[in-house]
Order: structure tokens, then C-alpha cells, then sequence
């Protein structure tokens, strides 16, 4: 939907800024793998044009790599009986588990307003909360814990003036992945613009996944949970006794 | 060395989980605890989520007793007879303990309820233990001033169902062990503990079984009801984490080998009154979380309606 009326907005721009975006990484596959410790995406990429670049104004490239959007339900402490417990709650129907938006500026100055809530670029536009039963709370409140959790935890982050530009045509930036991420298609999308005006988007995907052992454990953990309770209890046991087994042997000799 | 745990989903250092499982197992290897008390805190410490460690410990507590039982089954030190009725009432426990976890976890009250369970045997264990031993240090100075003799009486004996026990030379109700078994499954399946140290003294005095069968016994039933719940934590919360069981395990078993041969060179009071202060400490830390006002007041769960 979104793209239809992009790709319908951008059909009635004048004909004049006839300047496109091309761009690939250096990975789209992210492994989560046994020793997994975050990791870094290189985006790079290049203005196409037809006619020489504008000399009065230069290229602003904004590149969003959001993770998938997912339910939470956010909670506020209160206190009660003088301890601090879980009280009111509030449902965000999405939010995505992982976002970073890189740009050649601040956002305001490269950007306005009304695009970037049509195309949805900051993150506060990417939380939605869903109905909510309890008008008394302030979702905004609530929506806003929840990009500053995840900003302590490295799951957000901003970075203007992190994508690089090289005579107006080649740009490069690096986008990290902490540790803590969460599976699933990763929608990088880079904006091109010129004097806070959109000319042009690319959309592909990062793919995170989980592999080998972490995989094969994930998935008997939620598919087999009996065997997987069983082959935990075994394993334990085995390599307590084996552990133990050995040691006793080392003290012997 | 970075690990990246697949059920937990965070990303921990391997040698701190070994060497945390190994400071637990020299405390346990010392002092003849099960340690589940306090490994389960040390990893909310560590930003394992309450929910996984809770169920992980279980796991890890089944193999670390399964050493131990084997030879007290080769010394014969189990009542078989009573380690069943205290299983039974332990199945039972950790059922309801898990259906109860299962319930908070949805309602987000879960790491209320274990952290709270926490601040309150710990309290009470930490402070009776701490008051024993100094009793006790004051009593090895002051030679003179002897123990009570403890006398077993009671309504113990008062109750129906009465069954004999011949490995402990009992003839007793079934309704006590019934119950202490099954408040023992209840703590297993909510805080990750095996249970022995309210399971121990209640054998000794509540129940009046002769020492040398209580610690063969106990463990008899802690495996199973361990296991028990390890698998319904498992199938119910799916939080039973492989990797973290096993990674912990491996550092506690050298540890507890170390911790035997320093727990004979030191002296009985003074290790009482270091685990008590050790167990005292981490009650005040997690009461401390609870009663000062967090920094971040809101918190993140799971969405689903």
C-alpha cells in the first residue's frame, strides 16, 4: 500500500529531478550463530542521473533499517504495600524489535514533517498502540518507554550524520547489530532526497536468522518440548556425571 | 567469550556462567547446600530473565543431586518408603507451582512472585542460620553451657493414615511428609531450588527421622521432582535453557569438588556464619530492588491479547 502511493506520488513529481537510488551491503543474511556477537552491515550505494547534478544543492541519503514489528505489552511500576510492582498496562500493537536510522544530517533539516509521517521513517511513527480499553492512560507515555528501552539496549538508535557522501554521488555507512536481536526480515529502506524534498526509495531485506545448533534447539525447544525437556534432563545429567567422572580420574593419578 | 543462549535470547560471557557455576559449587561443595538458592538470583543478577533461570536451575539441580544419590543408594541411606510419599506430595507441588508461574508470567507478575519468594526464605534461612551459628560460636568458647536435647512429641502423631517406615523406624501419619513434599514442589517449580533447606530440617524435626537417612532421602526426592518440573516448565513456559543448564553445570561440578576439600580444613561456625552473611546479602540486594523506586519504571513483556 505504502508503496503504491509512493510509487504514485513520485510518478506526479516533475520530471526535472530525474535522480535515482541504487545501493547493496555487504551482507543480507545475519547468522545467529552459538558465539554470535552482534554484527556490522556496510550499506553503500550510488546516485543514477540523467542530467548533471544540481550545483545549488546537495544530496541528503536517509537509511532506516527497521527489524519485525512485533506486539509488547508495556507495563508501568507503581507502588504498592510499599514495594514496586507491575500496575497499569498498556497493549502496542506493533513496534518493530529492532530499528536504526542513519542519515547525512540531522533528520529535521534534511526532512519534513509531513514525509516522514506519510512514509513512516522515525521510529515513533512505526509504534502503533492498539484499541485501548483504559482511556485514562497516557499511551504516548507508554509509547515512548518502550523506544527508550530499547534505546538503552542498544535495539534503537539514531545516528544523523553517520552516511557519508562522496561528490554528491557515492554514499556508505554502517549500520550495528548488538547481540540481542531478534529473528525475522529486517525492511532497509535508503531515502534519497534534495532540499527536503523525496526523490526517490530503495527497499530490500536483511535476513537474520538463527542457525545451526541455536536453530535446531529453538525449534525442538517450542516443536518437541517433551523431547527437548527429556534431551535437557539427559545431557545434564550426563555431563554432570562425566565432569565429576573425570575429575575424580585427575585426583587419582 | 561471548555465548549466545538460544532460549534465553541474550548473549553472555561463557566464562562468567562457568565461573559463577563454579563459585556456587564451591559454596555448595563447602557448606553440603544444594546452591540453587543462590544461583538462581545471581543469574537475574546477570540479566538471565527470571522465567529462564527459574526453569534452567531446575534442570541444573537434577544433574548436580545425581552423583550424590547414587552413593547414597550404594550406602543404602534412602527410606525409599517415605522418599515416595514425599514424591508424591512433591509431584503435586510442583504441578500447582508451575500452573501458578505459568498464570503470573502472562499476567506479568512473574518476577514479582519469585523475587518476593526470594526476599522471604532467604530472609528467614540467612537470619536463623546467622543466629545458630553465633549461638554456636558462643557455646564452642563457653564449654560448659550444653545444647538442649531435642525431644520429637506431638500432634505429629496425633494424625490418621498412619504408615510404617522401616528404613527410618517410623510409624507415622502420611498426611506430614504428604505436605512437607508438597510445599518442597511448590518452591521448586516457583523459585528453582531443590528444596533440601527447608526439606532437611523438616525430616529432622518435624517428621523425626534419624539423620543419617535425611540427606540420602531428600535427594532422592529433589531429582525426581526436579525432573518433574524441568519438563513441565518445558512444555508449559518453553524456558528451559540447554546451552545455560549445561555451561553452569560444568563450573559447578569442579567447584564442588574444590569446595569439599576447603569446607573440611575450615571450621563448622564460621562457615555457618559466612553463608549466612552470603545468603543475607543477596536477600537484601533483591529487597533493595524491590522497595527503592526503579530508574526505569515501565517495563516490556511479551505482546499477545
Amino acid at each position: 500500500m505504502l508503496r503504491i502511493v509512493l510509487a504514485l506520488w513520485l510518478f506526479a513529481l516533475p520530471a526535472i529531478a530525474a535522480e535515482t537510488v541504487v545501493a547493496d551491503m555487504n551482507q543480507k543474511n545475519v547468522s545467529i550463530t552459538a558465539t554470535f556477537d552482534g554484527s556490522h552491515i556496510l550499506i553503500y550505494g550510488a546516485v543514477k542521473r540523467d542530467a548533471p547534478a544540481p550545483e545549488e544543492s546537495k544530496i541528503d541519503v536517509v537509511i532506516e533499517v527497521s527489524g519485525p514489528p512485533e506486539p509488547v505489552t508495556v507495563r508501568r511500576k507503581e507502588r504498592k504495600f510499599g514495594i514496586w510492582v507491575n500496575a497499569a498496562s498498556v497493549e502496542v500493537e506493533h513496534a518493530p524489535t529492532f530499528y536504526a536510522i542513519a542519515a547525512t544530517g540531522p533528520l529535521d533539516e534534511i526532512l519534513t514533517d509531513a514525509d516522514d509521517a506519510r512514509l513512516k521513517i522515525s521510529v515513533d511513527h512505526l509504534i502503533e498502540l492498539a484499541e485501548q480499553g483504559d482511556s485514562a492512560l497516557d499511551g504516548d507515555t507508554f509509547a515512548d518507554a518502550v523506544i527508550r528501552i530499547r534505546q538503552d539496549k542498544d535495539l534503537y538508535t539514531a545516528t544523523p550524520g553517520t552516511v557519508v557522501v562522496t561528490d554528491d554521488t557515492l554514499f556508505k555507512t554502517q549500520i550495528d547489530l548488538p547481540s540481542n536481536l531478534t529473528e525475522g526480515d529486517y525492511l532497509t529502506r535508503i531515502f534519497l532526497l534534495r532540499n527536503k524534498t523525496v526523490l526517490d526509495v530503495f527497499e530490500t531485506q536483511i535476513s537474520v536468522r538463527k542457525v545451526g545448533l541455536e536453530r535446531w534447539i529453538y525449534n525442538l525447544a517450542h516443536q518437541k518440548p517433551l523431547i527437548y525437556g527429556l534431551l535437557s534432563l539427559a545431557i545434564a545429567i550426563f555431563a554432570g556425571w562425566a565432569a565429576s567422572t573425570i575429575f575424580r580420574l585427575l585426583r587419582l593419578n | 567469550m561471548q555465548i549466545y543462549l538460544p532460549i534465553a535470547e541474550v548473549s553472555v560471557n561463557a566464562f562468567l556462567l562457568f565461573g559463577l557455576g563454579g563459585l556456587v559449587g564451591i559454596l555448595s561443595g563447602m557448606f553440603g547446600v544444594g546452591g540453587g538458592f543462590l544461583m538462581t538470583p545471581l543469574l537475574f543478577f546477570i540479566g538471565i530473565p527470571p522465567a529462564v533461570a527459574v526453569a534452567t536451575e531446575a534442570n541444573q539441580i537434577v544433574a548436580s543431586s545425581f552423583s550424590g544419590v547414587l552413593a547414597h543408594f550404594k550406602r543404602k541411606t534412602v527410606d525409599f518408603k517415605m522418599g515416595l510419599v514425599l514424591l508424591i506430595g512433591g509431584l503435586i507441588g510442583a504441578a500447582v507451582g508451575v500452573q501458578v508461574f505459568a498464570m503470573l508470567r502472562a499476567m506479568g507478575q512473574v518476577d514479582l512472585l519469585v523475587k518476593l519468594c526470594y526476599v522471604v526464605f532467604l530472609g528467614i534461612i540467612g537470619s536463623m542460620m546467622f543466629m545458630e551459628s553465633l549461638r554456636a560460636i558462643r557455646r564452642s568458647r563457653n564449654p560448659q553451657s550444653r545444647a538442649p536435647v531435642r525431644r520429637q512429641h506431638s500432634w505429629v502423631h496425633g494424625l490418621p493414615f498412619k504408615m510404617k517406615f522401616r528404613t527410618s523406624g517410623l510409624y507415622i501419619s502420611a498426611i506430614p511428609p504428604l505436605l512437607v513434599g508438597a510445599s518442597v514442589g511448590v518452591l521448586a517449580a516457583i523459585m528453582g531450588v531443590g528444596g533440601g533447606f527447608i526439606m532437611v530440617p523438616a525430616m529432622i524435626y518435624l517428621l523425626g527421622m534419624p539423620t543419617k537417612v535425611v540427606i540420602g532421602t531428600s535427594l532422592f526426592q529433589i531429582i525426581f521432582v526436579t525432573a518433574f518440573t524441568t519438563l513441565m516448565h518445558a512444555t508449559t513456559n518453553y524456558t528451559v535453557d540447554m546451552a545455560l543448564a549445561v555451561l553452569l553445570l560444568l563450573g559447578g561440578v569442579v567447584g564442588a569438588q574444590i569446595g569439599t576439600r576447603i569446607g573440611v580444613k575450615m571450621k563448622a561456625e564460621q562457615l555457618r556464619i559466612l553463608l549466612a552473611i552470603l545468603v543475607l546479602a543477596v536477600c537484601i540486594k533483591l529487597a533493595l530492588d524491590l522497595l527503592i523506586e526503579p530508574s526505569e519504571l515501565f517495563s516490556l513483556g511479551a505482546g499477545g491479547h
